[in-house]
């Protein structure tokens, strides 16, 4: 395989309701709910996309990240091949648990298809590859904590075999109200900003 | 072009040499093909009221032979039943391997939803097994892996999706050998939301047939070992690819977009021409929309004449687990020079014209497709080559 160097371009962190983008914070508010808070951040930065309030809180924690670190890159005139690569500890728990308890009572039994389709934690890839049109590649991995080493040797593959022009990877775990997303763009057009960080001083920020 | 040459030359070239599976039909794979072969399927209508309050067709493995395999080669009890199938599909084949399991030997567990059933009894500990890399440990730890594993879930490519990511990581060098288990069970929680989708047949599946009418669901577990080691291989894997469609997350791609690109970006790293494939293993969960969307997609790619199979009218659709499983039977296929009946067929469904297999025949088998697609707009085709 042709090793050629591939370099951070963007990162986004969302987490204690506030999200960092490349360092400096553009978006913080008192404390509040995960709920509450991505509402709010959602209005924040105009973003026009009605089918946000309809996904679950772990595709809305990735739309969010996304939604900043693709919005300048994305160009709608040609197809934009980036690869998205995430990652988390919880996959959908959050929303199998509320799932879970709508078939566990017989006398209470409301099993719903838009609820069952989040206890996938991919669907949140479907929702960010719909939203900026990216007919790429992608998937989702779990671990028990971040695994940097992984998810930047898997994005130079793609890169370096030509499956991906750029690609989006990082941690976007939610469960019961506890979030963290970290978020970064990586391609091989040289970017000596962040020559000395790597995923996980970034992530550690 | 030579600069691409001499690129290609550079990579690995990738191989699977050891493969199993555990499913109704079978604990290995010599006695799955027996039973396909005599056109045994694994579904049958189950009474369960602690899975489903009516009766429904479902390809389930019996517990008692789980736990009688299961207590051959280990006296522990701490396992669930999903651990022990997966347990059950890599011991022999790391065994019979001779692979040391060290530093570049790495883990991959797929599955879409693991001990989801975990969930009902919600118990601290029970729910600390929900989590996929507590399953993946806990099988891990069993073999003694020394890296950390692998998890992927990406809803129903995922065990065919392991396939591609085990070549790129060798490719990349950081790896010699992986070892992937794919493994799903039949649960209350699946039933009931492939019921709530009012995508669940009342009767065995039909795939690709004009009555179909949903999915069976299913459960199994496979194994396989890709490496970069020639000797003893099975089948060489040679091109691979993962597209989504960006169009819908709980319905196909009315073009099929993301399968078409999926298989076109595998077929050209594989170097090889549509028209030379022998054999597709594809999807086909026998939903409406689904099988619709696969023949659009090879009829675009005008692979109309090549025999397509679904071998969910033998097993279900298992999930995370059928890509996999799917790509263990069809190596034998090829191996075998056979081709395997698309059980549950009958008169064609879909409106492009495409090759179903209607009953076990003889064919010479030098490539072959495997394809998936699932929740979330993901699909993935991977490329095999038989070998010389």
């Amino acid at each position: 395989m042709t090793q050629n160097k591939t370099y951070i371009q963007s990162y986004i962190t969302i987490q204690n309701n506030e999200i960092v983008l490349n360092g400096t914070s553009v978006f913080k508010i008192e404390p509040t709910d995960f709920g509450d808070f991505s509402k709010q951040a959602y209005r924040n930065f105009e973003i026009q996309y009605p089918k946000f309030f309809k996904m679950d809180a772990l595709s809305k924690l990735a739309f969010l990240g996304s939604e900043l670190i693709l919005s300048p890159v994305i160009s709608t005139d040609q197809e934009n091949n980036i690869a998205l690569v995430l990652a988390n500890k919880s996959s959908s728990l959050d929303t199998d648990v509320k799932y879970q308890e709508s078939i566990s009572n017989k006398e209470n039994y409301f099993p719903s298809p838009a609820v069952f389709v989040y206890t996938l934690p991919n669907i949140c890839l479907g929702e960010i590859s719909i939203r900026h049109q990216l007919k790429s590649e992608n998937s989702f991995f779990i671990f028990d904590v971040l695994n940097a080493e992984f998810l930047s040797k898997y994005s130079e593959i793609l890169l370096n075999t030509n499956k991906a022009d750029s690609v989006l990877c990082g941690w976007v775990e939610y469960f019961n109200d506890n979030y963290k997303a970290f978020l970064c763009l990586i391609s091989k057009e040289e970017n000596e900003k962040y020559r000395n960080e790597n995923i996980n001083t970034l992530y550690n920020k | 072009m030579q600069e691409r040459n001499r690129n290609h030359k550079m990579l690995r070239e990738i191989y699977i040499s050891e493969t199993n599976c555990i499913t109704p039909l079978g604990f290995d794979v010599e006695t799955n093909i027996e039973a396909i072969l005599r056109g045994d399927s694994g579904i049958q209508l189950h009474n369960d009221i602690s899975l489903m309050s009516n009766s429904f067709y479902a390809s389930i493995v019996s517990t008692e032979k789980i736990n009688s395999a299961f207590e051959r080669i280990s006296i522990e009890t701490k396992y669930s039943r999903l651990e022990k199938m997966m347990i059950l599909a890599l011991e022999p084949i790391i065994k019979n391997s001779g692979i040391e399991l060290n530093s570049k030997t790495a883990f991959i567990l797929s599955t879409t939803k693991g001990n989801v059933t975990a969930l009902k009894n919600d118990s601290e500990e029970n729910f600390n097994n929900a989590y996929l890399d507590v399953l993946a440990k806990n099988i891990s730890d069993f073999f003694k892996f020394q890296t950390q594993p692998i998890v992927v879930s990406n809803a129903c490519v995922s065990g065919i999706l392991a396939v591609s990511i085990a070549k790129r990581m060798i490719q990349s060098e950081l790896y010699d050998s992986i070892f992937i288990v794919a493994g799903d069970e039949v649960s209350e929680f699946v039933l009931s939301g492939f019921n709530a989708f009012q995508a669940m047949s009342d009767l065995p599946c039909k795939p690709y047939s004009k009555n179909r009418t949903g999915v069976s669901l299913g459960e199994a577990t496979a194994a396989v070992l890709i490496s970069a080691e020639a000797k003893n291989a099975k089948i060489k894997v040679i091109g691979d690819s993962s597209i989504n469609d960006a169009n819908h997350i709980s319905g196909p791609s009315r073009t099929g977009e993301g399968l078409f690109r999926s298989i076109q970006n595998a077929l050209k790293e594989a170097q090889i021409e549509a028209a030379k494939l022998d054999y597709i293993s594809a999807h086909g969960t026998a939903t409406p929309f689904n099988d619709e969307m696969e023949a659009i997609a090879f009829s675009r790619l005008g692979l109309h004449n090549v025999p397509v199979n679904s071998l969910k009218g033998f097993y279900g659709h298992t999930l995370g687990a059928s890509g996999l499983l799917e790509t263990v039977i069809a190596i034998e296929s090829a191996n075998q020079n056979k081709l395997f009946e698309s059980k549950g067929f009958d008169e064609i469904g879909v409106s492009e014209t495409i090759n179903i297999i209607e009953k076990n025949e003889e064919a010479t088998i030098e490539y072959f497709l495997k394809t998936a697609s699932g929740f979330g707009g993901c699909n993935t085709a991977v490329v095999f080559e038989k070998i010389k």
